[in-house]
């Protein structure tokens, strides 16, 4: 890609004054909270507390058939002596998963959706436009505005569900267990490409459809790969496969990079004036 | 001063100068750069925009829509940067009010706002998009005389306007758009004597009618009244006398003569009705090349 590299002191300011925005925006970051928390903390306290402290042998015992679906090389990995022990990890490791992907995928779309569209539809994509910022700047500002709330909150939802499953789990599997190493590969290798890819594709769609309304619609579409990582890891196949989950990882993190460059090229200053063909 | 209709291209104009929109045709030079080229960063960071609707951020604070600007503007942060900014916000009497949520401002302490942070970084180019809209008129008051204070400073100040009695005594030029077209440019003086070439008296009596003899008079150009005003053009403004003293000796009672100076609103509307007869732009089309800045 041709150009002069981008001012990153433009691209900070620009990131946090998005996120400045938004931590105004009570009626966003409280609904969102409240997601992270019952992914994170409420429904995983209640099922493994169900499993680990009252014991129920016919509970046990239906997730435990369940469990049959994981992969050989997955059922190897689950510790445990007792039934309670088994079941309790199997779940923590692979079947609550899928919220590492989920949450963050909701909330970051959810901002990235509106960033570009939103400056059009309050008029400050004006402002932008007339400013010293590059489009690469706006663009690359507006990407970590929308990528920071939704890792943030896996950062802080991770460490609360470790403490938890380890607090509840943990005695019935010969202590503290979790994080496993992959789930360290998921959150730090294999989660940020993934979301970036989205977020590039929910940027070119926030820079080029005509209302908010319509780019949180749109942006549905693009949360489809992630949708799939989230299964991949739930049934134990990303996670029972050896070093598959780095090369997924690697493999993302050349799309991403492709995505975000082509991303780049969306935001432009007429599509942040509203005049550009095609909004 | 730029002037003309709704949809003249007056906002696509200053758009062009800032290089935020791309010409179709034609060339634009800013301090002698192309604005949407590699120099477009340097152009816009010598540019201060205020632009039709403020485009503030409602969510933040007036300080933080300032301290926005000013990092984007490459003012930095720290103090001295803040004071700089308090500077500008006392200028447009908002200081007061900065640490409020820009949402709940009046629109009158919009507009102050964006013209605090239009000018906190010293612009060499002032570009104002109906900056007294909605105003009230102590803010219309400081945005003149902030246009005022600019140039005497040596800045070029770029203003569109409806509101032309406002604008009146203001503009070094005015230029005249139409449907993305220049009609006319030059200095509102040449253009006043393009249009009215003869010098214009206004006189007053109290029946009105006893100056209509004046039709017929040599040395008047034209003649046009209403009630008991005429406004004539004379070839030669040292006339002036010797018709009062004719209208008197005729038994006028004259209440008042003055010489009329076409306003910029009178001007505006005799090239629109020229443009309109003739249907020919008489100054640069929109292909042509426009250099703005020094």
């Amino acid at each position: 890609m041709s150009g002069p590299s981008p001012g990153w002191q433009r691209v900070v300011t620009v990131a946090r004054t998005d996120l400045k925005q938004l931590a105004q925006a009570r009626d966003f970051w409280l609904p969102m909270s409240l997601l992270g928390s019952l992914f994170f903390v409420v429904i995983p306290t209640i099922l493994l507390l169900t499993i680990t402290q009252i014991g129920s042998v016919e509970v046990v015992g239906r997730v435990s058939d369940a469990l049959e679906v994981l992969p050989e090389s997955a059922q190897s990995q689950i510790v445990g002596d007792s039934p309670e022990g088994q079941t309790g990890y199997a779940l923590a490791v692979f079947l609550f998963a899928p919220v590492a992907v989920i949450v963050p995928l909701t909330i970051s779309t959810a901002v990235g959706a509106a960033t570009i569209v939103g400056e059009r539809e309050r008029g400050t994509g004006e402002f932008l436009a007339h400013s010293p910022a590059s489009a690469r700047e706006i663009y690359l500002g507006k990407l970590i505005a929308s990528l920071l709330p939704g890792y943030a909150t896996v950062a802080v939802g991770f460490g609360l569900y470790s403490v938890i499953v380890n607090l509840t789990v943990g005695p019935s599997v010969g202590g503290w267990f979790f994080p496993t190493t992959q789930w360290w590969v998921m959150i730090l290798w294999v989660l940020p490409p993934f979301l970036a890819i989205c977020l590039s594709l929910v940027l070119r769609l926030s820079a080029r459809v005509s209302s908010t309304a319509a780019a949180q619609q749109a942006s549905g579409l693009v949360s489809l790969p992630l949708i799939m990582i989230a299964y991949s890891q739930a049934t134990g196949v990303l996670f029972g496969a050896g070093y598959l989950p780095l090369v997924v990882g690697a493999v993302a993190w050349i799309g991403a990079i492709v995505s975000l460059r082509r991303g780049m090229r969306s935001v432009t200053r007429s599509r942040l004036l509203g005049v550009a063909s095609g909004i | 001063m730029l002037l003309g209709p709704n949809g003249a291209g007056k906002t696509t104009a200053i758009r062009l100068i800032t290089g935020a929109l791309e010409a179709d045709t034609g060339t634009v030079q800013v301090f002698g750069h192309d604005p949407t080229g590699t120099a477009g960063e340097h152009v816009r960071r010598r540019c201060g925009v205020v632009t039709a609707k403020p485009s503030l951020y409602d969510r933040l604070s007036g300080i933080d829509n300032l301290r926005y600007a000013a990092e984007l503007f490459g003012l930095g942060r720290g103090s001295a940067a803040d004071r700089r900014l308090a500077e500008a916000a006392d200028r447009f009497g908002i200081a007061e009010s900065l640490h409020l949520e820009v949402g709940g401002y009046s629109t009158g302490m919009k507009t102050r706002l964006a013209l605090a942070r239009a000018v906190a970084h010293g612009p060499d180019l002032l570009l104002l998009d109906e900056p007294t809209s909605g105003l009230d008129p102590e803010s219309a008051a400081a945005v003149l005389e902030l246009i005022r204070s600019m140039t005497s400073d040596g800045r070029t100040v770029l203003m569109c306007t409806h509101l032309l009695a406002e604008a009146e005594g203001l503009a070094d030029r005015a230029v005249v758009m139409e449907a993305g077209a220049t009609v006319v440019a030059g200095a509102p003086s040449e253009l006043s004597k393009r249009f009215w070439p003869s010098e214009i008296v206004s006189i007053t009596t109290a029946a009105g009618t006893d100056l209509d003899w004046l039709v017929h008079r040599s040395g008047v150009a034209t003649y046009e009244r209403t009630a008991g005003t005429a406004r004539l053009s004379v070839d030669d403004i040292a006339l002036t006398p010797a018709l009062v003293a004719e209208l008197v000796v005729r038994g006028a009672e004259i209440l008042a003569v003055e010489p009329y100076r076409p306003t910029l609103e009178d001007l505006y509307f005799a090239i629109r009705r020229d443009r309109r007869s003739t249907d020919e732009p008489t100054g640069p089309a929109r292909s042509d090349a426009v250099e703005v800045g020094s």
